[in-house]
């Protein structure tokens, strides 16, 4: 693994964030949100800041710009400079000047960063007009050229569209351009990456480096993903609960941490390197699906549309007590295939044999004694569990629906709040009142609840930290071994899906490229586009949790 | 576009068919003899058969239908019973007022409504929130004649500002007179608009200000007021445009209290009179008008959608 080693020690400080302390309102009488951190940048370097959620580094990049939530958060003590300018002693409306010509930010989810209303070259060129006097055809000529910067094919195109007609990527690259037109000191971008495809995230982490080389800009940046660190920071701070860990640079961290929070959180990085094969099970497969197709749309009143192929005949089956992992980028087709096992969606064409009887193409009512033996974890545990149910009620729903007692069925939800290793008063407490982890091994409570002969978890640890990812992966490996579920694993992320997958299929365009056991495909890969996929994964020549090369033993 | 706009008119048709049969059949379905109603109970045999003939009574049903339906066609909408003019010429004559009232009433309530609905938004749960709050349910449920008349004492009779009641047209007697006459009850029938389309602004825009754009845009260093009104407000658009449209057609089909209270010769005031005196081919033009005024009104409403929001393509 090649780490960077400039050095920036001649170079001029631009950002100096020195013991800055950001409290809660007076009356909340809580510990403080930042406790006291400091963090140095100079011209030209970057800087990653790294902690789980709620550790306070978007607070921190929040600071910088003086967008803290007016009324919730103050900061109360410490300063922050931009090249020798105390940037907490400025009024409103000269922060307001300095923020996209001094320090510009970029968001995590390029989407919704981007007024949907707006073309997004008119959002490039508000820049221009909020902060320049520069005349309509210098302020077009000037949006044109920081578009063919960030590589945006067909500019003038481009300019003229609206952020649902890019792909992630490209609205990514036009955040980017919106932060970089005016050559800013200081660019703080906030896990930019962390919502796009393992391959787009390559391309625009390397934009972001070749931006920062031309224009000499300071990057901070905000990450949870310990390979992205690897790969482009030139030193890392670690924080945690408003506390700065630990700050060094990223070679000497990596290698030699030395606070335990920082072992802890790399210890917990998913290997690439798959998990140990387990003995192959005998039987029939529980879950066989043969030649499965989805085409969306077509049809048309007047003239037929093609239709759009999610799937093309994807053909697996898993055995009882397995976990099959479903790997690929969005657009890929897993979660489509998803949705049809589920039969939340009717597929165009196959069989999907569930213990037997194929419910590929069964009506609502013929679908419901089988829609027991099959359940879901979603990837977001925020918007998955009803806000306005108990756990318990959420808990009880399902088996109550087939029949059991509900004295019976909470009586059961009591015993599966600790098996998930929550408390069993938990039942009558509030989705809101948990952490998105323990949400998470509710959802996962709640679906193993209808005792399904199948489990499909469709991104179930993507919205968690990694720390948590790693539990909630070993409660679900636990859960197998008790109950003999057979899991079927929707992933975009290979590491985890080399730690917790038997067999994998990998996914491009709704076809299966390839697909075998989980040590011979992702040790071994066959098909270009998986060998791309293993190559774009940031870091992974890495072995995160013993602090050395990978295969350096 | 175009052809969602073409199908969107031709589906106005069946809409307006299903109303003109139920107009049709609502003097035929009246219990007992339609002449009768409209004779009177002091109408002798031949009286009655006389006006039997006349509105074709006599012919089989499916007949009368299409002979009804020919002249609606041709904008014949019968002739009134009590002052036996003509019914098409006497909502030419009302609708003028009630329209030029309805347009400028919508005005004046988007004007003050939109900015206090994004003011409150923006300043959340601060005392200027709270004030605008307090406003709309005022607004809401204070009687428009409570407020006409007030309107009138304090603006007309103590500070001698506007005249009492009455109507100019702005055609004829030029824009100024009529906004001498028009403003009070503009701002009087204003009053619950405003309180609506505040509350909904509000809402609206305290979704959208918590959006991740808003926070781009703060971040690009944007004016507040730019962030609030460029960004904010066209995401918002959607709902308020809604509730903008809908207010103005509840308007055109007539606000009889405000008329009464002020005197203006509209459209509500005649569909009153109208049901109070039984003038059924009156009271049939008032449905069919306001059927259409929705019919319209919804269609206009659709169509401005996707000026506001590129991602809503039909």
């Amino acid at each position: 693994m090649l780490f960077k080693t400039r050095n920036f020690d001649d170079a001029k400080t631009v950002l100096d964030i020195s013991d800055l302390v950001v409290s809660l309102p007076p009356a909340a009488k809580a510990k403080p949100v930042l406790n006291g951190i400091s963090l140095t940048i100079r011209q030209g370097e970057t800087v990653c800041l790294v902690g789980e959620s709620g550790s306070g580094k978007s607070v921190t990049s929040l600071a910088v710009m003086g967008l803290l939530p007016k009324d919730a958060l103050f900061v109360t003590g410490g300063s922050i400079s931009l090249s020798g300018t105390d940037l907490l002693a400025q009024s409103p409306g000269a922060m307001q000047d300095m923020r996209a010509r001094r320090v510009a930010m970029i968001f995590q989810e390029p989407m919704t960063a981007l007024n949907p209303v707006l073309r997004v070259g008119e959002q490039i060129e508000e820049v221009l007009e909020s902060h320049t006097k520069l005349p309509a055809d210098e302020r077009r000529r000037r949006v044109i050229d920081i578009m063919e910067q960030v590589h945006l094919p067909d500019v003038e195109r481009v300019y003229r569209s609206y952020p649902h007609q890019l792909s992630g990527g490209q609205r990514q690259r036009i955040m980017i351009a919106m932060a970089l037109v005016l050559e800013p000191e200081l660019l703080i971008a906030d896990e930019p990456t962390t919502a796009l495809d393992v391959t787009t995230q390559k391309q625009i982490l390397s934009l972001i480096a070749e931006l920062q080389e031309k224009h000499g800009t300071a990057v901070l940046f905000i990450t949870h993903d310990m390979g992205v660190v690897a790969e482009i920071a030139d030193s890392v701070y670690v924080m945690n609960h408003g506390d700065m860990v630990e700050h060094a640079p990223i070679e000497t961290l990596l290698r030699d941490p030395k606070k335990d929070y920082t072992r802890k959180l790399l210890a917990a990085v998913p290997s690439l390197t798959p998990r140990a094969a387990r003995p192959a099970p005998g039987g029939d497969p529980v879950l066989r699906v043969e030649q499965l197709n989805m085409v969306y749309g077509g049809g048309g009143l007047f003239k037929r549309h093609p239709g759009t192929h999610a799937a093309k005949a994807v053909t697996f089956d898993v055995a009882r007590g397995r976990t099959l992992g479903i790997v690929g980028e969005s657009g890929s087709g897993k979660s489509t295939v998803a949705r049809c096992i589920m039969r939340l969606i009717q597929p165009t064409s196959g069989a999907i044999r569930l213990r037997d009887s194929d419910i590929a193409q069964l009506t609502r009512k013929q679908l419901k004694p089988h829609r027991q033996h099959l359940q879901v974890v979603f990837q977001d545990p925020f918007r998955s569990l009803n806000p306005r149910w108990t756990v318990g009620r959420s808990l009880v729903e399902g088996p109550v629906n087939y029949g059991q007692s509900p004295a019976a069925a909470r009586e059961r939800a009591a015993e599966l709040m600790e098996i998930v290793g929550l408390p069993r008063d938990s039942l009558d407490r509030y989705p809101h009142q948990f952490s998105g982890g323990q949400r998470q091994r509710i959802a996962i409570a709640r679906a193993v609840a209808m005792e399904p002969d199948v489990l499909v978890a469709d991104e179930a640890v993507s919205a968690l930290d990694v720390s948590v990812q790693a539990q909630v992966l070993d409660l679900l490996d636990e859960l197998q071994e008790k109950l003999g579920i057979t899991i079927v694993f929707i992933t975009h992320d290979l590491r985890v899906a080399a730690q917790i997958c038997d067999d994998v299929l990998v996914m491009q365009r709704g076809v299966v490229v390839e697909q075998g056991a989980a040590a011979d495909v992702l040790a071994n890969p066959q098909h270009d586009y998986t060998r791309s996929l293993i190559e774009a994964a940031p870091g992974r020549s890495w072995d995160f949790a013993n602090f050395r090369e990978l295969g350096a033993a | 576009m175009l052809g969602y706009i073409i199908r969107r008119i031709l589906a106005i048709i069946p809409v307006m068919l299903i109303v003109a049969i139920f107009v049709f059949l609502l003097l035929r379905l009246t219990p007992g003899d339609p002449a009768a109603i409209i004779a009177g109970d002091m109408a002798t045999p031949e009286q009655l058969n006389r006006i039997r003939e006349a509105m074709g009574l006599n012919d089989p049903l499916l007949v009368q239908f299409f002979t009804w339906m020919g002249r609606l066609l041709q904008g014949d909408l019968g002739v009134s019973l009590i002052s036996g003019t003509d019914v098409t010429t006497m909502i030419g004559q009302r609708i003028f007022p009630t329209l030029n009232m309805a347009l400028l009433t919508i005005v004046i309530a988007v004007m003050i409504a939109v900015p206090m609905g994004v003011v409150a938004a923006w300043r959340h749960r601060s005392w200027v929130d709270y004030a605008v709050m307090s406003f709309s349910v005022l607004g809401f449920s204070v009687p428009v004649f409570v407020i006409g008349y007030l309107f009138i004492l304090v603006f007309a009779i103590s500070l001698d500002w506007f005249p009492v009641q009455g109507y100019a047209s702005p055609t004829d007697k030029g824009v100024l007179a009529f906004l001498d006459r028009a403003i009070l009850p503009a701002l009087t029938l204003a009053t619950i608009y405003v309180a609506l389309i505040a509350r909904m602004t509000r809402a609206s825009m305290l979704e959208v200000l918590g959006e991740d754009y808003i926070r781009t845009a703060r971040a690009k260093g944007v004016r507040e007021s730019k962030v609030l009104f460029r960004h904010a407000l066209r995401n918002a658009a959607v709902p308020i445009l809604t509730v903008i449209g809908t207010g103005f057609a509840l308007l055109i089909s007539g606000v009889v209290v405000t008329e009464s209270v002020f005197n203006i010769p509209g459209i509500g005031r005649l569909t009153v009179d109208a049901i109070l005196a039984r003038d059924y081919p009156v009271i049939q033009a008032m449905i069919l008008l306001t059927s259409g005024t929705y019919v319209v009104v919804n269609l206009i409403i659709d169509i401005s959608y996707t000026i506001f929001d590129p991602r809503i393509r039909y």
